[in-house]
């Protein structure tokens, strides 16, 4: 059996398998297919200042090869979330990564101080949300506002700082090298691609925000090349995601250049992926005799 | 085990109308465990969301559960064409189900198109206590009439264009018969006149609702829907977790 552990950022994980955020709740839903401990580590559904109702339904669509949505990001807020979901988070056996969104970077910087005297293991910088009016995606979209806030959250950020940057971008190089720039210590990506599904009986999109974050399968591609090019400009560890549905999806995200993945959207196609993915990763190690997955990162032998 | 994912072999499968099919599930472990109200989560070869439909009936005895669901797109198309002996993956059972209380008080059930199967289950529980209204587009497009009837129900159809029948909305049927609580599922202009039935007569009333829906089980807050909290003020609610069977008093249609 091969050495799934992995480092990031400092962050010892016992798999390279994180749940991204927005897919697994605070994980209390999935524990009854397994324990926690199965997943290296678990990133949080996306937390605001204040509690956040979210959108109006309908918040999701079927599409060719995944799926939209737009929850907007619905949620108790980050008191309720260290005084409820983190004390219970942390008796899993799992790495616990808050996902942190905001309005301004104001808030995004009280969230960092208020989670950095807690025993969360590292924060994630949600600046990649397409789904809410203010805040969220407009930081990510530029190398100055990914810089700025990067800049901005890390004064008040105690912890290991990760920032999910969005694909919806020119240049992902150089959004990932100012993110570096600015003292990030770890970068995940890809978060959703903006899509929109019309039904063509009513006319009317599908979801009520008119548009939604693209996921699953399909973009595996997208984001395997993201992270690839994302790779050669960074030194820091790129937690990579997108797509990730089968444990072939994981050897090929890892060679592109990846430390550790993200999987999300395949949770709600088959819960039990993580437990395949891990096997399949574990049998591709072994059979080729590789001592460590680490040994698999940045692997890729480009043309 | 609270809710699981197994494959469960189709041992029947029959269209009961047109577009509408009935499909019965070996499913032991979730037969014993399910209850009426609830629903399975089903995936669909090829497509990345699972389709949640609610269980029509559940024989834990056989361990058995039945399905009765429309071709609405793509993903229930898909799934009417799997055939009996193949094993169809289901994450099961989801929801709270109807809280059916006192089976010998009398019941009335209220429902209308692809809305009628969740009832049937509840509906066996209280048998001649049952009066069951159930409406449809047409003679064509009725079903499962004879089930309730067999259970032992009372049953009134109504239909839209009179061939079967009361000529006319369901609530007709509904509105004079002597209840003391209501289950119901349907379309929300029926929803809304069956809840104005319940409030008039100052009688409980639950009410099951559907949601495009993502994981089925709370995790990704995809199926909201707007309920009230106490103090009269709104919010998102789940349909897969909160319901999808919910108090009248407690949903904004």
């Amino acid at each position: 059996m091969a050495d799934l552990r992995v480092n990031i950022a400092g962050v010892p994980f016992e798999n390279p398998l994180i749940a991204a955020s927005g897919t697994f709740g605070f994980g209390h839903e999935y524990q009854e297919f397994y324990p926690l401990s199965t997943l290296g580590g678990i990133s949080c559904k996306g937390i605001t200042l204040k509690e956040r109702p979210g959108n109006p339904p309908p918040r999701i669509a079927e599409a060719p090869g995944g799926m939209l949505n737009a929850v907007g990001l619905q949620n108790p807020g980050v008191d309720h979330f260290i005084e409820h979901d983190l004390p219970w988070l942390k008796q899993q056996g799992t790495v616990v990564i808050a996902n942190i969104a905001g309005n301004t970077p104001e808030d995004y910087c009280a969230m960092a101080e208020k989670l950095s005297d807690t025993d969360v293991d590292m924060i994630e910088l949600n600046i990649s949300c397409p789904n809410v009016k203010q805040g969220g995606v407009q930081f990510g979209t530029s190398c100055a506002g990914v810089g700025g806030i990067t800049e901005a959250v890390r004064k008040y950020c105690k912890k290991p700082l990760m920032v999910k940057l969005s694909p919806n971008v020119a240049d992902i190089g150089e959004i990932a090298a100012a993110a570096e720039a600015a003292g990030a210590d770890a970068i995940s990506m890809i978060n959703t691609l903006t899509g929109m599904r019309i039904d063509i009986r009513t006319r009317r999109p599908i979801i009520r925000n008119n548009t939604g974050g693209m996921s699953g399968p399909a973009l595996l591609p997208v984001a395997v090349r993201m992270v690839w090019q994302a790779s050669q400009r960074v030194k820091i560890p790129i937690v990579g995601m997108g797509g990730i549905s089968k444990w072939e999806d994981a050897v090929e995200m890892l060679l592109a250049g990846a430390s550790a993945l993200q999987i999300g959207t395949v949770f709600f196609t088959d819960p039990y992926a993580p437990v395949k993915i891990l096997d399949g990763l574990n049998r591709y190690l072994d059979e080729r005799n590789i001592k460590s997955v680490t040994e698999l990162t940045g692997g890729i032998q480009p043309w | 085990m609270k809710y699981d994912v197994k494959p469960c072999r189709i041992l029947y499968k029959r269209e009961i109308a047109q577009g509408i099919f009935d499909f019965l599930l070996d499913a032991e472990d979730f037969a014993k465990a399910a209850k009426p109200g609830q629903f399975v989560h089903i995936l669909v070869p090829g497509k990345t969301l699972r389709r949640p439909i609610s269980i029509c009936d559940i024989d834990a005895e056989a361990g058995t559960l039945r399905i009765v669901f429309q071709i609405r797109g793509e993903g229930t198309e898909i799934l009417s064409q799997m055939k009996i002996g193949d094993h169809m993956d289901v994450l099961a059972p989801l929801g709270n189900g109807f809280d059916l209380g006192d089976t010998n008080r009398k019941a009335l059930f209220v429902g209308g198109g692809i809305g009628v199967p969740p009832l049937l289950g509840a509906a066996k529980k209280f048998g001649k206590n049952a009066t069951v209204a159930v409406g449809f587009r047409n003679k064509e497009t009725a079903i499962l009439e004879a089930d309730f009837a067999r259970a032992g129900c009372r049953v009134f159809v109504a239909t839209d264009d009179g061939s079967m029948g009361h000529h006319g909305l369901v609530i007709d049927c509904a509105k004079d018969v002597e209840a003391d609580v209501i289950f119901a599922c349907g379309p929300t202009p029926m929803l809304k006149a069956v809840c104005e039935l319940a409030k008039e007569r100052g009688i409980p009333c639950q009410i099951s609702l559907e949601e495009r829906m993502a994981c089925g089980i709370g995790a990704c807050l995809g199926c909201a829907t707007p309920l009230l909290r106490e103090d009269g003020t709104q919010y998102f609610g789940h349909v897969c977790k909160d319901g999808p069977v919910f108090d009248y008093t407690k949903v904004v249609l």
